[in-house]
């Protein structure tokens, strides 16, 4: 055995034991199907997403992931005709029971789009209207508070001087930065991404990303991307996922390099047919 | 976890194109060494000095196609990020072209002493050197045609027939210390014939390493099978 060919083995089957041992499920789908107007979009998803963890959910267009992530906030419930059928519990109670608020459920839950959005409202409102639907705060904390999410969203310094200033004139980089802004002002514990950077520049990618890594201190974060890259980058657990059906998950470390099936090696390495 | 196949193709076809012309360098670079090998034996067998001129030349060949290995390898990671098999294919390919790289300088160090040892009287002992320089020949062989295949299985056979030649290696080791101390004289030539067997024995450990490296490229983990010796000459006294 030569060196070298320990030396990448052992690299290959380090599992971080913190990331085992710490990291309880934060969001767990039990037996989770969906249907959009008769179609059967999910098949029997059983997934944990752990806890102040990142996990990327990967697979080809249409395979349900941006699915599986709209029900992890109830989002489709705003459309008719489709249904979820089986549980998703985030911290051991079921969303999907009518009876689970939909507002608690947004403020715990936030959600970062494609595309950023920005209210054409002014930056510091932006960030402001969100935290105006949960709390009543003065005018000072209001500003506290405002800071804090653009700091954290880490678009302060460049922001700080314009707070009045339309959040249109913002480039898409900085724009959907202040996107992540809002969904932390309203201190959630899972920030859900759908494919936050596919409109960006790499520079702006790489300071989404690095920006997501930093949030996993504080939330939960699941993100749907087409880029296998920035799975591999910037996720802890990746989900594999293909014609509505969870095929394999697992560190995001042995789903790049030594898969267990076959399905996903094909995925990732470009060979999918 | 179940042995990943390349069966599929990647949907950029030129992504394959590049991967088989690495596989293909790697086999003409493993041919080359293997008839170095057999031509530097041949050498000492027939006491051919303008051969074994040859093989000493013929090493750059090998040289140059390590070259373009690197070359492939370097722009295959910067171009296409491989992942999973992919990369294992990538990292296979260089550290097996290094060895085969290792085994062409073997050959051609064989032949330099071939030309030493024809300046002396011929000597039995060498006769068993042609023999050892067959094993560890098939041994490549095999081992690159396991490789061609992505045969783990295939891989693992030649790694276990390391411990013949180890084995062969001793009995010559043993040998040539006995007409060494038989006469002075001998010492010389017999030197030589030592460090040639030690340079096939080498050639047998480097096929092993190949062995290694084609295990670990289809099954993601590492061969940790006891290695069995069957060369003892590093605790021989006499």
């Amino acid at each position: 055995m030569t060196n070298l060919n320990l030396a990448v083995a052992a690299s290959l089957n380090v599992t971080t034991p913190s990331d085992q041992a710490t990291s309880a499920a934060k969001i767990t789908a039990r037996n989770l199907d969906f249907y959009y107007d008769g179609f059967h979009a999910l098949k029997n998803i059983r997934m944990d997403i752990p806890e102040k963890r990142v996990t990327a959910i990967i697979g080809p267009s249409g395979c349900g992931k941006s699915t599986l992530l709209r029900i992890f906030n109830r989002i489709y419930s705003i459309y008719p005709k489709l249904e979820a059928r089986g549980e998703v519990l985030l911290d051991g109670e079921n969303i999907l029971d009518p009876r689970y608020p939909l507002n608690r459920l947004r403020s715990k839950v936030g959600m970062v789009f494609q595309k950023p959005v920005p209210f054409p409202m002014s930056i510091f409102d932006n960030i402001a209207y969100g935290i105006k639907h949960y709390e009543k705060l003065s005018r000072a904390d209001m500003e506290v508070r405002v800071e804090q999410a653009l700091r954290q969203a880490a678009i302060w310094d460049e922001v700080k001087d314009k707070l009045k200033g339309s959040a249109l004139g913002l480039s898409g980089g900085q724009q959907q930065r202040l996107c992540i802004a809002r969904a932390i002002a309203l201190k959630p514990e899972v920030i859900l991404f759908d494919e936050p950077t596919s409109a960006l520049d790499p520079i702006a990618t790489g300071k989404i990303e690095q920006l997501v890594e930093e949030l996993k201190k504080d939330f939960t974060i699941a993100i749907v991307t087409h880029n296998m890259q920035q799975a591999a980058r910037c996720s802890d657990f990746t989900a594999f996922m293909y014609l509505g059906e969870l095929i394999e998950f697992g560190e995001t470390e042995t789903m790049f390099t030594r898969p267990s099936k076959q399905q996903t090696e094909d995925y990732i390495t470009g060979r999918f047919g | 976890m179940p042995e990943t196949t390349a069966s599929h193709e990647h949907i950029i076809k030129s992504y394959d194109a590049e991967l088989a012309r690495l596989l293909s360098e790697i086999v003409r670079m493993g041919q080359l060494a293997g008839e170095q090998l057999a031509l530097a034996a041949a050498a000492v067998d027939e006491r051919n000095s303008d051969l074994a001129m040859r093989v000493v030349e013929g090493d750059n060949a090998i040289d140059a196609l390590e070259h373009d290995v690197s070359h492939d390898v370097l722009r295959l990671l910067a171009l296409r990020q491989p992942i999973a098999r992919d990369l294992r294919d990538v990292l296979a390919a260089l550290r097996i072209a290094a060895d085969i790289e290792r085994i062409g300088d073997y050959a051609a160090n064989m032949a330099k002493r071939a030309i030493a040892l024809n300046q002396n009287a011929p000597m039995r002992p060498a006769a068993s050197l042609p023999h050892l320089a067959e094993v560890a020949g098939d041994m490549l062989r095999d081992v690159l045609d396991a490789y061609r295949r992505g045969d783990a299985d295939a891989a693992v056979e030649v790694w276990k027939r390391d411990v013949q030649l180890d084995t062969l290696y001793t009995a010559m080791f043993r040998e040539l210390l006995t007409y060494m101390m038989e006469d002075p004289r001998n010492i010389t030539p017999c030197t030589h014939l030592l460090f040639m067997a030690k340079n096939i024995e080498r050639i047998g450990d480097h096929a092993t390493n190949i062995a290694e490296n084609i295990y670990f490229l289809v099954h993601a983990k590492p061969l940790v099978e006891e290695r069995r010796k069957g060369d003892h000459t590093s605790t021989l006294v006499s």
